[in-house]
């Protein structure tokens, strides 16, 4: 009741202002943190055997942090021998983007070369900015200032990794294989709230690693992803999920 | 397949995903056992690669300075210190191990 005067329309432009000056702060805020590891992955590139030019080509048309890192992963362990499978483990981490773009598609709106653009910067920190906002223009502003701030910050920073560590050499020294692991454990570690996820971490690790002597590389990873089919299929220790709710924007926020 | 092609077709099969999303019609999240599928897919491998990249090397498995680093970052990250930082330790981590041995 006490909250009544908000909702004259003065006021509530004055309101409407503020939440998209709020979002265009906190995406330039993600855009920025993004950007920092942007500089890991442009070394972690290199060290993998690819050179600036395929670096920084990857991190312009992928544009996907998660995929990214699963390709020169997979490259750096199996070679272009392991091209298939390192083809495979990016697309599937990219699928989920896919999932973000029905539910950001709304928020774009209408027109070809929107949506295109949209599209490319589909990722898990503009569609989090952009979901988090309380105005459908506040939520717009934050998918776009997100978007582009990533897309700006993660490739300049990139190409100055791919610098670094071109001048490193011996990135084992440095201890860049281990970087790369906690890179994962950091994508990793936010989708971990729920029994059933960290049950499929669990399982999807022990599989991964029980199958490396066997496998050529690149499969294990590929094999162990069955482990989430399997469990999200019959639902193994989840709640039972109703559309739209944690089920669904659990994985979000990264 | 050259390195270019690998990279080129995985880029693009990731960017045609992403673009995906907005022609599938919005009734397919109604649905919840395909989102379900997609997140729990994120982690499993997400996980499997912790697993390769931590005790992989080639088709071998082996115990060295990546495991005390991965067992810092996690630690690290459930305090919720800042990604970039964490990265930057696990390197000094296994880098320091290996200088030592």
């Amino acid at each position: 009741m006490t909250q009544e005067p908000l909702t004259v329309p003065a006021a509530h432009w004055v309101d409407e202002h503020r939440q998209q000056r709020l979002a265009v702060r906190e995406g330039l805020a993600v855009g920025l943190a993004t950007a920092a590891y942007g500089v890991s992955f442009g070394a972690l590139s290199v060290a993998a055997g690819l050179d600036i030019w395929q670096t920084s080509f990857i991190s312009i048309v992928m544009f996907s942090g998660g995929s990214q890192f699963a390709l020169i992963g997979v490259l750096a362990a199996g070679g272009v021998a392991a091209g298939p499978a390192a083809i495979a483990s990016a697309a599937l981490l990219g699928v989920r983007n896919g999932i973000y773009g029905m539910r950001t598609a709304p928020i774009v709106g209408s027109g070809l070369w929107k949506r295109l653009a949209a599209g490319w910067i589909t990722i898990d920190e503009s569609t989090a900015v952009a979901l988090a906002q309380p105005t459908s223009r506040s939520r717009r502003v934050g998918f776009w200032v997100t978007g582009l701030a990533v897309f700006i910050g993660w490739n300049a920073t990139t190409l100055l990794g791919a610098l670094i560590g071109d001048a490193l050499g011996d990135t084992r020294a440095y201890g860049l294989d281990a970087a790369a692991a906690a890179a994962f454990v950091g994508l990793l570690w936010p989708r971990l709230k729920r029994m059933q996820a960290i049950a499929v971490a669990v399982a999807a690790a022990v599989v991964a690693a029980t199958l490396t002597p066997v496998l050529m590389p690149g499969l294990p990873v590929l094999v162990a992803a069955l482990v989430a089919v399997v469990v999200g299929l019959f639902n193994w220790l989840g709640a039972p999920a109703r559309p739209g709710t944690a089920a669904t924007r659990q994985g979000l926020r990264s | 397949m050259t390195l270019w092609q690998i990279i080129i077709a995985a880029s693009i099969a990731v960017l045609a995903l992403k673009l995906a999303g907005y022609l599938v019609p919005p009734a397919l999240l109604a649905k919840p056992t395909p989102s379900r599928i997609a997140d729990l897919l994120t982690v499993a491998l997400l996980a499997a690669l912790i697993a390769v990249q931590t005790l992989g090397s080639g088709q071998a498995l082996t115990l060295d300075a990546r495991i005390p680093a991965v067992i810092v970052a996690a630690g690290l990250f459930a305090i919720k210190t800042p990604f970039i930082v964490v990265v930057i330790v696990a390197a000094l981590v296994a880098a320091g191990l290996r200088a030592l041995t």
